[in-house]
């Protein structure tokens, strides 16, 4: 029953929302509920390291029949990120969402908006991941759009069509893939696909999925949405998506392709692997070109999804360890700049690199809190950036694939370039002589500042004890690639 | 046979009607144009999962007949009719918002403006 919670607690904290319109409310029931969410997320955690994969069949219909919910180690570690990073969202969204909007129900699609993200991680069926993408597809098109501000809608209307198509790819992958095989759970798939030996018949319905969470996850050729649409919104919501719609996308990928798409792996590889190369490259150049704090940090997403793509196409245990521990590493640190991005629009009243500067001077410690995600990103030692990309160019070479790998190396070195050039330019440059009046002796609440101590602490915590993690990381790789395990528990043989 | 042919015709008509609409400028052209490949997907589910013809897809009887329909790409589709149905609600609404606040239904006379 509680593997259901992180579903069933954001609907109820949805339907809680509903009440009462105040400002207070809405403020106090929000936070509230995403710290609960966590909480569960916490606690299911716990059973899954302690007890090892859960499973339940809603409603009693036994698999393949019903609709399975699993928590593996991937899934629980993804409840537990996405819960926190909710929290540090919600915490940052009641000082800086303008409050018609918070008024306007910014916290109710922010929890449904969480409840299909924790759907989508949860379930072990091909059809109910359609329908909780659906559901967060749906919260993040109001998000996008909250307020109605011109910007916001043409980055909306790019945001909505792009994404509506993704999905229709993913339906029609679902149509073909359950004329070929008969069953849309993901266990009894793998069960049947493990051993088949028509790898060309399977490759349609793959590509079609591949390219539905492709365009989700922003990857090469799909990614033009995501720069257009994603600095319009506020800078909190701007901060949500970032760390958990194209993780979605991400994480299903990982898991269609480690779990059953696995019958053509050199085609698969070296398509993903090529994907991941030029993803990370155009990713990086286009962040190292712009001048606009949203924008550098919106195309420097696309490049990191990259490297977790990377991570897939290498498949071998430390490969997808890398990838997943890459991703969460990501989820923390680009939430963190995001935040960031709004409290220097706060003091300086613009997201322009070139009318900033001195920030360092004025406010040190805004200094540090930028400086630990950055060079997180940047890959400095001893932030985990570093050692994701450690792992992942590590198993790249192990794995012979010394183009990718050398292309990822190059990439680190763009962002890091880009990371620099915002911080000279926002906090060491000196200050510009003008500075909008308002802005000129803005002072930092701790309440504001808390949410980016949040993050960076856990990314903090993520690199110093990347020692004491890797044996757990090396475990999820080695459970996402032997799905022996998975398959057995579920189908209850 | 025959059917599943004429079936595959018309998605593909689906399709290309779907695929141009989305091509133009017109904000409500593209919402027509999801909805197009949007049945177009519909259908494909349905072929795709078999046509059973004159067969209901439940048990009549005590026991389940030889040559049933399958009941679950129907029930995938009617799920996925529901999902689409609130989603063109929406873009309508996003669709008379832009063009109340902007007075066009042109989505590339934006290009230029705002740079905040």
């Amino acid at each position: 029953m509680m593997i259901a919670l992180p579903i069933l607690f954001p609907l109820f904290m949805a339907v809680l929302l509903l009440m009462n319109r105040s400002h207070n409310y809405q403020k106090v029931v929000g936070i509230a509920g995403s710290l609960f969410t966590f909480g569960i997320a916490l606690a299911l955690f716990v059973t899954v390291q302690r007890c090892g994969i859960q499973v339940l069949q809603a409603g009693g219909w036994e698999a393949p029949y019903g609709i399975t919910l699993v928590v593996d180690k991937l899934s629980a570690l993804m409840l537990l990120i996405s819960g926190f990073i909710g929290v540090a969202v919600a915490v940052y969204a009641a000082s800086f969402v303008p409050s018609a909007l918070i008024s306007g129900r910014f916290y109710l699609f922010f929890h449904s908006l969480m409840m299909g993200v924790n759907g989508a991680f949860i379930t072990g069926d091909v059809f109910n991941l359609y329908v909780w993408f659906e559901v967060m597809l749906m919260s993040s098109f109001v998000l996008i759009t909250l307020g109605s501000k011109r910007i916001q809608l043409k980055g909306g209307i790019k945001y909505l069509s792009m994404n509506l198509l993704a999905s229709l790819f993913f339906l029609a992958g679902i149509g073909l893939l359950y004329g070929k095989t008969g069953t849309l759970n993901m266990a009894h798939l793998a069960d049947i696909l493990r051993n088949d030996s028509h790898p060309l018949l399977m490759n349609t319905s793959a590509m079609l999925f591949f390219v539905g969470f492709g365009i989700k996850a922003a990857v090469f050729p799909f990614f033009f949405w995501l720069p257009s649409s994603y600095y319009t919104p506020p800078v909190a919501i701007t901060a949500f998506f970032a760390a958990l719609l194209t993780k979605v996308g991400v994480y299903a990928m990982i898991r269609f392709f480690t779990l059953f798409f696995v019958q053509d792996p050199i085609f698969w590889h070296n398509l993903l692997l090529a994907i991941a190369g030029l993803t990370m490259l155009i990713g990086g150049m286009a962040a190292a070109s712009q001048y606009e704090i949203r924008q550098i940090l919106s195309f420097h997403i696309i490049s990191q999804i990259g490297y977790m793509i990377f991570g897939l196409g290498v498949f071998t245990p430390l490969a997808i360890a890398g990838a997943v521990y890459f991703m969460i590493h990501n989820m923390l640190a680009k939430t963190n700049t995001f935040l960031i991005a709004g409290l220097i629009h706060r003091m300086r009243g613009t997201y322009q690199l070139k009318s900033m500067g001195g920030l360092y001077k004025s406010y040190p410690l805004l200094a540090v809190l930028f400086l630990i995600p950055a060079f997180a990103l940047a890959g400095v030692p001893p932030l985990p950036g570093f050692f994701g990309k450690l792992f992942l160019i590590k198993a790249g070479f192990e794995a012979g694939r010394f183009l990718v790998s050398g292309v990822a190396v190059v990439t680190g070195i763009l962002t890091l370039f880009s990371m620099i050039k915002i911080w000279n330019e926002a906090f060491f440059k000196q200050s510009p002589t003008e500075i909008h009046e308002e802005c000129q002796h803005e002072k930092l609440r701790f309440a504001e500042l808390l949410p980016s101590i949040m993050l960076a602490s856990g990314t903090l915590a993520l690199g110093l004890g990347a020692g004491y993690l890797y044996d757990f990381f090396i475990e999820m790789g080695e459970q996402l690639l032997d799905s022996t395990q998975y398959i057995n528990l579920v189908l209850n043989k | 046979m025959e059917m599943e042919l004429m079936l595959a015709l018309l998605i593909g008509i689906l399709f290309t009607v779907g695929v141009y609409l989305l091509l133009r400028r017109s904000v409500l052209k593209l919402v027509l144009g999801i909805i197009f490949i949007g049945n177009a997907i519909n259908l494909i589910i349905f072929v795709a999962s078999g046509l059973v013809a004159g067969k209901p897809p439940f048990v009549t009887g005590q026991e389940p007949e030889p040559e049933m329909a399958d009941p679950l790409p129907q029930a995938l589709i009617l799920t996925a009719i529901v999902i689409s149905f609130g989603i063109v609600a929406f873009t309508l609404a996003l669709k008379y918002k832009y063009f109340s606040l902007t007075n066009t239904d042109d989505l590339d006379q934006l290009t230029e403006t705002e740079n905040e």
